[in-house]
């Protein structure tokens, strides 16, 4: 794992993407299996198994280091792995090249009882460098950000066996650490792994936010509408030999949602919306976070908040592949099969007619008007579209209702005054401009005391910098603005500030890379 | 007078040694000055004496001019000179080239000021050496126990091997200008790397002095030298570190930024210079060398002058020594040059 920890710490403070997937195919070329695929694992994300726990780790701490040494060290340094890194006792003697390889590591984590954990892992801080540390930390505690992408990954994996993203797309999901067919089939031994009849996750297809101009291009023959509904957006992979349920981004999610999964019984792929659902009537997004996250969810959370999936794709039904018939098509086949299903856990969404713009617009002013927050706009989509994994131009179109709203990443949170003083609760927002945030504004309102210290927690698990009274947090979360307009300003580096930012809503579950751009907002300028 | 705290005193302008009548680095010109080494936050213009070594001199006429001050005073390691009711003795700090500790004794006293040292060998410098004392008067700049530096040698295995993944990237290595560059550049030809090393303008007039001293840095060439840039690919340049960012160093081709310094340990410092490639060269004593000097001097009472000092502080007093923090302000958190 020696030559791990060395490309961990490359690809930390590597910036370009092109020499990070460089830095990642030197190491794939010049490490056997299957120690390349754990590493890939780790690498991609896709290993989900903790290997210690952070009070395990501050257990170990107190026994070897002052404690006072240890806070004043943590104050500064501002972040627990980095700090222990450096704080853990230097042995006499290093036995670097004594390093189990990571293959070891996981086998010895995973056959351990909990106090044999804590024993190895102290047995192996004492023989490594800090760097090496600090990078098995990051891999046991399951906070490693180094700015790889899974899209990152993806593409370097194409390079790296010179085939297409999209053949990469098409298996990833099918497959699992350590990868040995993923390899055999990019280094040209073996064929593509067939992954038709895995339960697994399929890329989604994505929307892109209408603007004006584009409006025009919406014809009533050509185009329908759906209700947008504010849920999490959700696929159910139900087959033969298996059921399971993903997020946007492709994690099982499966095990906080058994009551919906165990009675499903169909052959499908299904594209939807995951909402509250209590006697024929739909719950806020917040009923709905409640739900979101929990590993085993009790039998009164699953009566008290009823879940059910609004469907309107499929990508697969009985085993045939529907991705290249038309939305029509799809949704036909999708709606007659649920139509013979015996629960009603599964809702179809249909289409909504429309005979010209005014009445689209109608429309929208409707979900607009509605307050109960089921619906936050409208999806037009192309009849004849095919399903395509990505944001293909031109296919799908959201318009979300009135009240200006757009994706950000939380860049710097601060503490707040009076009663929050002891809370990070002011933060700076930003948006995508190229590859780089920048700073938008800053909110410190909008959400409720119990978000307030999930925030403040997520801010102190997740500082990376400080400048005075400043944390600077990863870029890692998602955060949705609502604003009432948006104007140009020379005060922000962005050259934009919007009137009034509040925080909408907390998007736990949207990787940052999702966030809007710069653009997007200042499209929205009037 | 009889004990240092009342012979030693704290002024806006530095450290004032009374029966001396002198200053230790002061921030303003003053009239009598003892500078422990050419740094710019410690060794300033416009003092009226300045005492200080002969290498600290040249340093200072190099970087001021021959007239920055009125009277100078060239005084050799371990030589003793009166001053005023005091003398005073400089022995070597390990911290750059002409680096000392200024030793003050007086009414049978002896105060010990380390300036900014380090214990790591550096074949710029002579090494440290420890001074019998009542007080030693410290730095602090990395007084944390996370603090604790690498081997030269591996720091510049990682630019070698940075280069060899790399080869058509230009590889631009912040340094600072004093010290930092000349102890790279030693290193870097310690290492094997024999072709020529590209500088930016402003660290050529101190590596001439360094070259003066008789070291030899191999074949150096200004940036502003080569015709087409370029040519500087899979090259390595060595910059200061306000040129790392600036519109300097985006003429260079495919820049990956190397930074040396000790911050260079904490990630999120690494982050904000945009180092790509970190390399955690100190020319000041990490946490384990604070505690050894501590030890190696083994006087009674400890001064801690400027950084962090909290955990110095903490960890003198349970190591036995009276200690106390001096909290001077105006030096840099790094030799910013
Ligand atoms: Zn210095
Ligand atoms: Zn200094």
């Amino acid at each position: 794992m020696k030559a791990f920890c060395e490309l961990l710490d490359r690809l930390y403070f590597t910036s370009s993407t092109n020499a990070k997937s460089l830095l990642l195919q030197d190491y794939l070329r010049t490490t056997a299996d299957p120690e390349r695929g754990w590493a890939l694992a780790i690498v991609a994300g896709t290993l989900e198994t903790k290997l210690f726990t952070r009070s395990q780790l501050k257990d170990l701490m107190a026994e070897r280091v002052d404690p006072e040494l240890f806070a004043i060290s943590y104050d500064y340094v501002g972040e627990m792995s980095e700090t222990i890194a450096h704080m853990w006792p230097d042995s006499p003697q290093k036995a670097e090249s004594g390093l189990p390889s990571l293959t070891e590591l996981l086998d010895e984590f995973s056959s351990r009882s909990k106090s044999d954990k804590a024993e190895y892992l102290a047995g192996l801080l004492e023989h490594m460098t800090a760097s090496q540390r600090w990078a098995l930390l990051k891999i046991g505690t399951g906070g490693l950000r180094i700015g790889m992408s899974t899209r990152l990954v993806k593409r370097t994996l194409a390079e790296y066996g010179n085939v297409s993203i999209e053949q990469i797309e098409g298996v990833w999901h099918g497959l699992k650490a350590p990868y040995t067919e993923l390899f055999d089939w990019l280094e040209g031994h073996t064929d593509k792994p067939d992954v038709s009849d895995r339960v697994v996750f399929h890329p989604l297809m994505l929307s892109h936010p209408i603007e004006q101009g584009e409006l025009q291009s919406i014809v009533p023959d050509e185009w329908q509408a759906e209700w947008k509904y504010d849920g999490i957006r959700t696929q159910l992979v139900s087959r033969s030999t298996g059921k399971a349920l993903f997020s946007r981004t492709g994690d099982d999610i499966s095990h906080s949602f058994p009551d919906l999964l165990q009675d499903i019984e169909i052959n499908a792929v299904i594209d939807g919306e995951l909402m509250v659902y209590r006697n024929g009537k739909f719950g806020s997004f917040n009923e709905l976070q409640q739900r979101l996250n929990k590993k085993k969810p009790s039998k009164k959370l699953q009566q008290t908040y009823p879940v059910a999936i609004v469907a309107y794709d499929a990508l697969s039904i009985d085993g045939e592949d529907l991705t290249s018939l038309s939305l029509v098509e799809r949704q036909s086949r999708l709606f007659s099969m649920l139509a013979q299903q015996k629960h009603g856990q599964i809702i179809p969404s249909p289409s909504i007619d429309f005979d010209d713009m005014d009445e689209l617009a109608k429309l929208r002013q409707q979900a607009s008007d509605d307050s109960n927050g089921n619906i936050e706009g409208l999806m037009l989509k192309r009849r004849a579209s095919t399903y395509i994994p990505g944001r293909p131009k031109g296919n799908w179109y959201k318009w979300k209702r009135d009240a200006k709203v757009i994706d950000t990443v939380m860049m710097y949170a601060q503490r707040g005054h009076g009663k929050r003083s002891s809370y990070y609760s002011d933060y700076t927002f930003g948006l995508w401009d190229g590859n780089q945030l920048l700073p938008v504004g800053k909110a410190y309102s909008g959400f409720s005391d119990e978000e307030l210290k999930k925030l403040d927690r997520w801010v102190r698990n997740h500082a990376v910098g400080r400048f005075g009274p400043v944390r600077e947090v990863e870029k890692a979360l998602v955060v949705e603005l609502a604003f009432d307009s948006v104007h140009y300003s020379k005060r922000h580096k962005s050259g934009v500030a919007m009137r009034f930012p509040r925080v909408h809503r907390i998007r736990w579950d949207k990787p940052a890379a999702e966030a809007d751009q710069l653009d997007t907002l200042k499209k929205m300028i009037l | 007078m009889s004990t240092p705290a009342e012979w030693i005193v704290k002024q806006p302008q530095g450290l004032l040694v009374k029966p001396a009548s002198a200053y230790i680095d002061p921030m303003q010109p003053v009239e009598h000055a003892i500078i422990t080494h050419g740094h710019a936050d410690h060794a300033r213009a416009g003092h009226k004496h300045v005492y200080a070594t002969p290498e600290t001199l040249a340093i200072m006429a190099t970087r001021y001019g021959q007239d920055h001050a009125r009277f100078i005073r060239p005084i050799p390691y371990r030589k003793t000179v009166d001053i005023g009711e005091s003398t005073l003795t400089f022995y070597p700090a390990g911290h750059i080239l002409g680096s000392a500790q200024a030793a003050i004794t007086h009414a049978n006293k002896t105060v010990v000021f380390a300036g900014d040292y380090k214990r790591t060998p550096d074949p710029t410098c002579e090494p440290f050496e420890p001074v019998d004392c009542d007080v030693f008067v410290t730095e602090a700049t990395f007084g944390l126990p996370v603090f604790k530096h690498p081997d030269i040698r591996h720091e510049m295995k990682k630019l070698l091997s940075s280069l060899s993944l790399f080869p058509e990237r230009c590889h631009l290595v912040g340094v600072y200008a004093l010290g930092k560059c000349q102890r790279v550049l030693l290193a870097l030809r310690d290492a094997g790397y024999e072709k020529p090393v590209f500088l930016h303008g402003a660290l050529s007039k101190l590596c001439d002095l360094y070259i003066d001293y008789g070291f030899n840095f191999g074949e150096l060439i200004a940036v502003s030298d080569v015709a087409d840039l370029r040519t500087l690919a899979g090259e390595i340049v060595l910059a200061p570190p306000s040129a790392l960012a600036d519109r300097w160093s985006r003429k260079l081709p495919n820049v990956l930024t190397c930074m040396a310094s000790g911050w260079m340990q904490i990630r999120a410092r690494s982050k904000q210079r945009r180092a790509e490639l970190p390399l955690i060269i100190s020319d000041h004593a990490d946490w384990p060398e604070l505690l050894r000097t501590l030890q190696d001097v083994n006087a009674p009472e400890v001064w801690v002058t400027h950084g962090r000092e909290d955990a110095l502080l903490h960890q003198a007093r349970k190591m036995g020594f009276k200690a106390q923090a001096l909290s001077l302000v105006g030096y840099e958190e790094d030799d910013s040059s």
